[in-house]
């Protein structure tokens, strides 16, 4: 049937329109068409699953974020006062690019020592940082404009966005041995023939304690083994602090691997992170620092790094250096500091117990010492995929290399995960 | 015997130093006349330079909804410091969203908007740019207003893409260079991004009209360019949040690629929190949501998520009928300051009969003004009357007051009389 005249040209108008938008909209999804769905975060992903799972009985053994005896995330008493004066307190103008002084002069007295000669003699270059994440970045893009022939050489394993952070950053990266699976331990004749064998003056990253995935750290001897290969071959070593407390409960301790390359000379580098030992995931509060030969290198060091800093984000986020500063500044905060981090370090190596003697006491085939052995948040279990994605069928939820968060382990849960474990390792 | 010459010696010879010669960056532009009027101890000095508020005693300002909204958050104890998502607090990105494109826009209606939190506006621009350095062609460029904020260049060329600029500001009018605009738009190839102010041009001042926002579009779409809105100052132009977000809703309705860094730092007065978010309006349902997963991938290993305290409080804000109000109310009453500040300046320098047009004071929009002082002028400032500004000539109107405006029209008017300008 045919329109009337007036109708017709609407409709031959309203036509045209649809095909110009049409035409419009093609050339409009041309722009993005191509690009596909990234993969899940594989550590963020398991979140994900985990949430979406309506078994009550479910656990998240995934993200390494400290979980309390009832499975409840935690704000530390500290941090809680902290906020309570600083709140309504504050103006909220810029911080300066390198962020909040005051905090990264506390920070750095936690990774270098209250007596470092470094930090007394004005060597250290230091930026508050994004937490470990944005710390590892500028130490990435760093390299990349200042080294840019340079290789980061990275832990097998490793955490897995170290590999995405150095690569975004366009520096090459190689591996060197370090978790031997047989052993459930540290594979340090392997470790030390990869940095021998590495081109002189190449980069190292290093855990300085509690390796994330593995928990397997070099005792102290070891330590000054690797310090003198990677002295005299010339190697940068980049240490990666994200639980400094959380190993051992003892913040001292925990940095001895730093202390002692800075002891035989090394001009070392070094990431710091508070998600973790101040319960400050969120806040994204850290500091990034590199030890320089002189006071004047460190004035040029900084100011470079802030350089790297202004086209990223400008300036870092006030609130969590604030918190960190008020903590570290006043002796009785940070006395109540280590208290509450030693407690939450304890629970974990209470927790690796539990779970160690509840396999045995399944009778498991296996051996579980490396439960025990392991340092920090994490055990590698040496769980195989196959055997993860079973777990995932028993509503417990970790990472596909095996890794649990042993902070997710609990008195109430402890048992059930053991029972699950020994069923997919005996299958 | 020192032993630390004895360690720096151990390590110089074989050490693969990769600290040596690295030379000291240059200081940056506008946090560096932050420090010189830091450093002045004239009674008499005025801080017209970093583009944050202050109120008539010259203070900074927390927004009282913003105290509001801090007190609400502490005394919540169901509030952890959990990880936020990598694109951010999810309540965040919804209200943000609707504050940007209207609550009835299509895109947001259809599900076409990818939108993620981001390190204010620094690190929206950051985080977008990295997506187009990965997806669209090889050789994509960036283009810029002339003059613009210092960080654009930083950012676009960091992200590893080529800049340029665009006409923009005439020195004549001291106002918009419309044609001179529209014809170097029309001559980039396909594909270009053009970074567009979306209310409140910085530094200038300079907006477009709304025509000419309509004539804007009409090149951006006919040459196929991509549409990339800078939004720092939503609700700082006029006052009215809706107003200012008209050039940003013509877009994201018009089909043309569009995505937009949006900025609470001046708004909002929360420019140490750094919040703002980073959008893309995308043209199906689909290709937002493969968008926003490679936004994910973008951040996860530049910072892997965003700080939370900043989200938390917009969200507060956004989320609650009456600090809404309360915080249009306050934009509102900030913005009526900075109007009447523009009035007063251009009333003194016209009783003091200063040579000049100064009518661009009262056209320019926002925070800023391009005052048309020449660098030489601007130093005779500084030197002679301790007022900071920005070589450029910018002022931030904030920084005047009445009590410090007086004395301000005086030392230009002085400038501009010793000094010839070469404009």
């Amino acid at each position: 049937r045919r329109p009337g005249r007036g109708q017709g040209m609407a409709a031959m108008l309203r036509g045209a329109e649809r095909l110009a938008a049409q035409r419009l909209g093609a050339r409009a999804a041309s722009w993005w068409g191509h690009v596909e769905a990234a993969p899940k975060d594989p550590i963020l992903g398991v979140t994900e699953k985990f949430l979406a799972d309506p078994n009550p009985e479910k656990m998240n053994l995934g993200v390494g974020a400290y979980r309390d005896d009832d499975g409840q995330p935690v704000v530390l008493d500290c941090v809680r006062e902290a906020e309570r004066r600083i709140c309504n307190n504050k103006f909220m103008e810029y911080l300066p690019m390198g962020g909040l002084k005051p905090f990264v002069d506390e920070s750095l007295k936690l990774a270098y020592g209250d007596d470092s000669a470094e930090l007394a003699e004005g060597r250290v270059a230091a930026i508050q940082s994004l937490s470990g994440t944005g710390s590892c970045r500028v130490m990435a893009d760093f390299m990349h404009r200042f080294k840019p022939d340079a290789k980061i050489y990275i832990t097998v394993p490793t955490w897995a966005n170290h590999h995405n952070i150095w690569r975004d950053a366009n520096v090459e990266q190689d591996t060197f041995r370090y978790y031997h699976p047989e052993t459930r331990g540290l594979d340090f004749e392997g470790m030390v023939e990869d940095m021998k064998a590495a081109p002189s003056g190449s980069f190292f990253l290093l855990h300085a304690c509690a390796h994330n995935p593995t928990g397997v750290d070099p005792t102290l001897e070891q330590w000054k083994e690797i310090s003198q290969v990677m002295k005299d071959k010339g190697h940068f070593a980049f240490f990666d602090m994200a639980y400094q407390g959380f190993a051992s409960g003892d913040f001292e301790r925990d940095a001895a691997s730093i202390k002692t390359f800075l002891d035989d000379g090394h001009l070392i580098g070094c990431s710091q992170s508070f998600a973790k030992n101040m319960g400050m995931y969120g806040q994204r509060i850290g500091a990034f620092s590199l030890v320089c030969a002189d006071k004047n290198e460190a004035a040029a060091v900084e100011s470079q790094m802030k350089r790297l800093a202004r086209p990223t984000y400008s300036n870092p986020p006030v609130h969590g250096a604030l918190l960190a500063h008020t903590v570290l500044a006043d002796a009785e905060l940070k006395k109540q500091w280590y208290a509450e981090v030693k407690g939450m370090a304890d629970r974990i190596i209470d927790m690796r117990s539990a779970l160690r003697s509840e396999l045995e006491k399944l009778g498991s085939p296996h051996s579980w010492n490396h439960v025990t052995d392991q340092i920090g948040m994490f055990a590698f279990t040496g769980l195989s995929p196959e055997q993860v994605d079973k777990m995932y069928e028993h509503s417990i939820y970790l990472t596909r290399n095996g890794r649990i968060s042993m902070a997710g382990v609990n008195t109430k849960n402890v048992k059930r995960l053991a029972e699950c474990i020994h069923s997919v390792t005996t299958a | 015997f020192d032993i630390s010459l004895l360690r720096v010696e151990i390590m110089g010879e074989n050490s693969n130093n990769i600290l040596r010669d690295i030379p000291e960056a240059p200081e940056d532009a506008i946090f560096g006349i932050s420090a010189a009027y830091k450093a002045d101890t004239s009674p008499d000095k005025v801080n017209l330079g970093v583009g944050a508020y202050r109120n008539d005693a010259g203070e900074p300002v927390v927004l009282k909804v913003v105290r509001e909204a801090e007190i609400r958050l502490v005394h919540d104890e169901s509030l952890r410091k959990e990880y936020l998502p990598i694109d951010g607090l999810p309540q965040f990105r919804t209200l943000s969203a609707q504050l940007l494109l209207g609550k009835d826009s299509a895109p947001l209606r259809e599900g076409r908007v990818a939108i993620a939190q981001a390190l204010s506006g620094t690190g929206a621009l950051r985080v977008g740019m990295e997506l187009i350095r990965r997806f669209f062609p090889e050789g994509t460029r960036v283009v810029s207003s002339n003059p613009t904020w210092g960080n654009h260049k930083a950012i676009v060329e960091r992200s590893g893409l080529a800049y340029s600029t665009y006409r923009y500001y005439d020195p004549a009018t001291r106002g918009l260079n419309l044609g001179g605009m529209l014809e170097d738009l029309h001559a980039l190839p396909a594909g270009t991004v053009v970074i567009l102010h979306a209310v409140a041009h910085n530094p200038t001042g300079v907006d477009p009209s709304r025509e000419g926002w309509d004539q804007i579009l009409a090149v951006v779409r006919e040459r196929q360019l991509v549409a990339f809105l800078d939004c720092a100052y939503q609700g700082f132009g006029s006052g009215c949040l809706e107003k200012d977000a008209y050039a940003i809703r013509l877009f994201a309705e018009s089909g043309v690629p569009t995505l937009v860094a949006q900025s609470y730092s001046k708004n909002m007065g929360l420019y140490s929190e750094r919040v703002g978010t980073i959008t893309v309006v995308c043209p199906t349902a689909a290709s937002a949501a493969a968008v926003q997963s490679q936004l994910k991938k973008v951040i996860r290993p530049m910072y892997s998520n965003p700080p939370r305290n900043g989200a938390y409080i917009v969200a507060t804000i956004l989320g609650d009928p009456q600090l809404l109000t309360g915080w249009r109310d306050e934009l509102a009453a900030m913005a009526e300051r900075v109007l009447a500040m523009r009035k007063a300046l251009y009333d003194h320098l016209q009783k003091l009969g200063t040579p000049g047009s100064w009518e661009h004071i009262l056209n320019q929009a926002g925070m800023f003004t391009f005052t048309g002082l020449s660098p030489a002028q601007v130093e005779s400032v500084t030197k002679n009357f301790h007022i900071y500004l920005l070589k450029s000539g910018r002022i931030n109107m904030c920084g005047l007051n009445s009590s410090n405006i007086a004395y301000v029209a005086k030392a230009f008017d002085d400038a501009v009389r010793k000094i010839p300008a070469s404009m």
